[in-house]
This record gives C-alpha cells, sequence and structure tokens, in this order.
C-alpha cells in the first residue's frame, strides 16, 4: 500500500513511521518536528485541546508545503501528519519530518513547513480552559487575514 | 443552490456543518456579503472562501455544484 506523506488523522501519532517515510540514500539529515500540547498560555491553564480540520484540503494544503519547500531546497523529502479530535496535555499534534543531503536545508526547511501550516492549512484548534472555552484563530496575525483581532492575543508565538 | 462547509466558530454560531443558499454564478465577494447579511457571521470578514478546496479570490465565480467551504484565521499546529 502506499503510505500518505500528507495526512490528517485521529489516531496518535507515530513518529518512527513519519521519519520512515522521507528516509533517503542520498540524505544526510532528517529533522522532526513534534507540536505537542502545553498547559500553560501566558497565565492560562489549558485542561485540552481540540482540534477540527477541513480534511481533505488540508491534506492538499499541506502537500502544497510539501511542493513548495521541494522547490526552495533540492534534493529533500518531506512528510507532516496532524493529528485532530481531543487532545491532551503533553500529546503531539504535528510531526514534521524533512531529510535532505545536508543538515542546514532539512533544518530550514522544517521551520518552514510549520510557519506554513499556521498560514494555510484549514485545521483549528479550540482551546478549553477550567473557566471557557474559545477556538483560536490568527496566530501569525498574517496578512491573509487584515481585520482579524481576536480576543487572545497571546497565542502569537504558538 | 450552493453547498456551503462550516467549521470552528462558525459551525458553532450556526448550529450546523453545512448551509445552502440559493445562488449561483456569484463572485465570492457577493457570495461573503450574502452569508453576512442572512447569517451574520462574526468572522466573516477575516475569513478566506475555498471553492473546491482550494483559496479563492472576491472576484472568483462560484457555480452551481461548486463545494464552498468558509475557512476562518487558521490555527494549526
Amino acid at each position: 500500500m502506499e503510505q500518505k506523506l500528507f495526512e490528517i488523522v485521529e489516531e496518535p501519532i507515530a513518529i518512527e513511521l513519519i521519519i520512515k517515510k522521507v528516509e533517503d540514500r542520498n540524505a544526510g539529515a532528517i529533522t522532526t518536528f513534534i507540536g505537542t500540547v502545553r498547559e500553560l498560555t501566558a497565565e492560562k491553564r489549558t485542561i485540552y485541546l481540540e482540534y477540527q480540520a477541513y480534511k481533505p484540503m488540508a491534506e492538499k494544503m499541506l502537500a502544497k508545503i510539501g511542493e513548495e519547500i521541494i522547490q526552495k531546497w533540492e534534493g529533500t523529502k518531506v512528510a507532516i501528519t496532524h493529528r485532530i479530535g481531543s487532545l491532551d496535555i503533553l500529546e503531539v499534534a504535528v510531526v514534521i519530518a524533512v531529510s535532505s543531503p545536508h543538515r542546514k536545508a532539512a533544518y530550514q526547511a522544517n521551520e518552514y513547513a510549520i510557519e506554513r501550516i499556521k498560514q494555510i492549512v484549514p485545521i483549528w484548534k479550540k482551546e478549553q480552559w477550567d473557566d471557557g472555552e474559545a477556538w483560536i484563530g490568527d496566530q501569525l496575525e498574517n496578512v491573509r487575514y487584515p481585520n482579524a483581532k481576536p480576543d487572545i492575543k497571546d497565542e502569537t508565538n504558538d | 443552490m450552493i453547498e456551503i462547509l462550516l467549521f470552528a466558530q462558525l459551525q458553532e454560531e450556526a448550529g450546523t456543518d453545512n448551509i445552502t443558499m440559493d445562488l449561483s454564478n456569484v463572485t465570492v465577494k457577493k457570495l461573503k456579503e450574502q452569508l453576512q447579511n442572512t447569517y451574520g457571521f462574526q468572522q466573516i470578514k477575516e475569513s478566506m472562501i475555498a471553492v473546491n478546496e482550494s483559496y479563492a479570490l472576491d472576484d472568483d465565480i462560484i457555480k452551481a455544484g461548486d463545494t464552498v467551504a468558509i475557512i476562518p484565521p487558521v490555527s494549526g499546529g
């Protein structure tokens, strides 16, 4: 069965399997980014997060990010899996693996991937606090949403 | 008829994950105005519209049968 390089899943992510997808005999480096659920953001204590995705489009946009990376950094291989549903503190929400012949490209491309995810991939998270809940948006204050002024401003470096 | 998918805050506001509007051959801009007038979504101005799973521009035309989604500011990762 052909494996999917860009995937939205509802089950816990097997990190090792994502890394396997980018292994290459010509690679000298693999970088892995693991995005986890954090308890404290500013003074707010998160109980758990709920992620939702527009799944077919989200997988398409993840694949688009992969194409962008291959254009920018020659010889790289990319795999990204994002989990949706309810996630507890410490759980893994996203894994990005990039392999490349030399390490610098793998580091740079990996950071590029997470930044682009926060710009163009239709995934949303809802914070559950002990005293309320809210869907979080516009973490990067990016130009796509020039009028976005969410109430929660402590998410800009999430 | 155009079916419109809703997510996150918009889905909660509407109490459903999809709505249909009796429109065809309208621009994205016009659709957003209609949505604002009919449903009064708080986030419509800062949202993008996706047509057939790609981001659309204000002047793009939406035809009957297209899959339309309102994409409020995303927060993945």
